[in-house]
């Protein structure tokens, strides 16, 4: 369990989380949603103490990070910048680590094996890949067995088979009643791997909401409407809940209505339809769209749990 | 869908000091810098007494009274030459076991596993003086014995120290607690820099730029600040002599001990209150 309550981090020169107020249950997967430089990683290292907020404050299982006394325990992380000596063997990286806890050599050969590093655990992380050193991070978080799993975009670099590796690891974690967070910048991963979402954008929340209530208010977007009478059209589709987009000479996007409403409308009217086309959003298009402007995106949407 | 079978931990125990204290140990171990810059050191101590020794004995006949008589009174810095070479060679490695941290985001590892991180410094500190101290001990006696038996081989012997004399074994174990000391020293430099060549440049400065450099102040000036100077204070540690203008080996060893607390304190305060 993640509790943020007005988190606030300013650096120097801006703003780099604002105000941002969550709660990440266990027992779900729950995906940290933004576009790079939103303040997803800031969050991260405000919730491990990595960094002292400006305001506000964070708690992992009641407390702050800092007092438990046995952290790995209560949070493993992956941070999305390396956090390994270059120069030591994984194997030795992991021990150390563990041994702050008591945590035993068998333990650390265990999740060696767990994360296929088995025939590269001796050699120095500074000669891995991208996707060892994701690898290795996983089993660096994994290490303390912990309740809270938080990962900063673990698919960065990883195969195919270890973005299905993760995927089916994240799931597991949960269904074992663990809380685990993980943050991407892609909503098509998220989609796959998470029950519940947090977007944010420029440090501040857009939504906090289930992913299938987020794709519901995604896919409900909008309906092409070509019309040589375009104008006369606009006029008489225009309502409160209702937005229209120049698309191009003659041609509309009407949110807010559905195609058969806008045909009879017109038809009523006499209006001459040309095309008529409901617009099914990506969730890519979706979240592109939300972290543009957030303010414009919760009038037109509506999603859920956030004030329009 | 493959199933993952993930390894439930059978315990889990809580941070402790002496947990955090074998940690570092194992980091201390497993870095390659560590074994070059720790041989490095122990090569130096032993290798130039010998070599001094050697060129002192060949010369030691075509030598003035006069030149004789300045090696006499100082004849336990032919044993000691060595530690003023291998200092560089610790205080590198000091500053690299927490600076490389920094600059290979390890830090942040360390500081998820022990988020009131006060106890990795310590650890830091601790191990670190202990491995120093426990290497270089033996390594000042060696160098001390294999000097004077090189000096004592001449015909008749000369330059001999007998640890039983006035000062001899304070000042060679002495030497020892100096490279230990300056080792903690530079550690904390390096935990307040944070960057390695920033760290191991402002060591150089401490301990080989400014203390020359008092000699542009005027004598009475120079003689009153130069002997506190943590460079001066550490080195007054192993000295056999002591000038007017010198702290004691006990004045010089608390001086430096308590420039050693003052960095690591700010050291400490700093590593709290910053952003990793």
């Amino acid at each position: 369990m993640i509790e943020a309550r007005n988190l606030t981090k300013n650096y120097a020169d801006k703003r780099a989380v604002d105000d941002l107020s969550f709660t990440v249950k266990p027992g779900v997967v729950t995906g940290f949603l933004g576009p790079n430089g939103s303040g997803k990683s800031t969050t991260m290292r405000l919730i491990l103490g990595l960094d002292s907020p400006s305001a506000g404050d964070v708690t992992v299982n009641g407390k702050h990070y800092r007092d438990h006394s046995a952290p790995l325990h209560e949070v493993g992380a992956l941070l999305e910048a390396r956090s390994v000596h270059t120069g030591r063997s994984a194997y030795n990286h992991l021990l150390a680590l563990a041994q702050t806890h008591g945590i035993g050599k068998k333990r650390v050969a265990e999740l060696i094996d767990l994360v296929g590093l088995h025939d590269v655990a001796k050699k120095r992380a500074g000669k891995f890949s991208l996707g060892m050193g994701q690898r290795l991070g996983i089993a660096t978080a994994l290490l303390g067995d912990p309740s809270t799993v938080m990962l900063d975009e673990p698919v960065n670099g990883l195969d195919p088979e270890g973005i299905h590796w993760i995927r089916n690891l994240l799931k597991q974690l949960a269904s074992e009643g663990r809380t685990v967070f993980v943050s991407s910048h892609l909503m098509s991963e998220m989609a796959l791997t998470a029950d519940h979402l947090i977007v944010i954008g420029r440090g501040r929340l857009i939504a906090d909401t289930g992913v299938e209530e987020f794709i519901q208010g995604a896919s409900k977007q909008a309906v092409r409407v070509r019309s040589p009478q375009a104008d006369e059209l606009r006029g008489l589709l225009s309502g409160t809940d209702v937005v229209i987009r120049d698309v191009e000479p003659n041609m509309l996007e009407v949110g807010g209505l559905t195609a058969e409403q806008i045909g009879d409308l017109a038809a009523e009217r006499g209006i001459r339809l040309h095309e008529l086309t409901p617009v099914q959003a990506s969730l890519e298009e979706a979240f592109m769209e939300l972290t543009r402007d957030d303010v414009e995106y919760q009038a037109a949407l509506g999603i859920g749990g956030v004030p329009a | 869908m493959s199933a993952v079978t993930f390894p439930r931990l059978d315990h889990s125990g809580r941070v402790s000091q002496l947990r955090v204290a074998l940690s570092e140990w194992t980091k201390l171990r497993s870095v390659r810098s560590t074994l070059w810059t720790l041989g490095v050191a122990v090569l130096l101590t032993i290798g130039v007494p010998c070599l001094v020794a050697l060129v002192t004995k060949s010369h030691w006949n075509s030598m003035t009274q006069g030149d004789r008589l300045d090696r006499y009174h100082n004849r336990l810095a032919l044993a000691t030459a060595g530690v003023n070479l291998s200092v560089l060679a610790i205080a590198v490695l000091a500053v690299l076991t927490i600076t490389a941290e920094y600059s290979t985001g390890m830090i942040r590892a360390s500081f998820t596993a022990v988020p009131k991180r006060l106890p990795v410094l310590w650890a830091k500190l601790g191990v670190f003086a202990a491995v120093t101290l426990l290497l270089m001990v033996p390594s000042v006696f060696i160098a001390y014995w294999a000097n004077q038996a090189i000096l004592h081989s001449h015909n008749p012997p000369i330059l001999q120290a007998s640890l039983s004399d006035h000062g001899v074994f304070r000042t060679v174990l002495g030497s020892a607690i100096y490279l230990t000391l300056v080792g903690v020293f530079a550690m904390a430099l390096g935990a307040i820099i944070r960057n390695t060549a920033g760290g191991i440049s402002a060591f150089v400065a401490i301990f080989f730029v400014i203390p020359p450099l008092m000699n542009i102040l005027p004598t009475n000036w120079n003689n009153a600040i130069s002997e506190w100077l943590p460079s001066s204070a550490a080195r007054d540690i192993f000295q056999l002599t002591h000038g007017t203008h010198d702290l004691s080996p006990a004045g010089g060893a608390a001086a430096f001990v308590g420039y050693c607390a003052l960095m690591i304190a700010i050291a400490a305060i700093l590593l709290r209150r910053r952003d990793t």
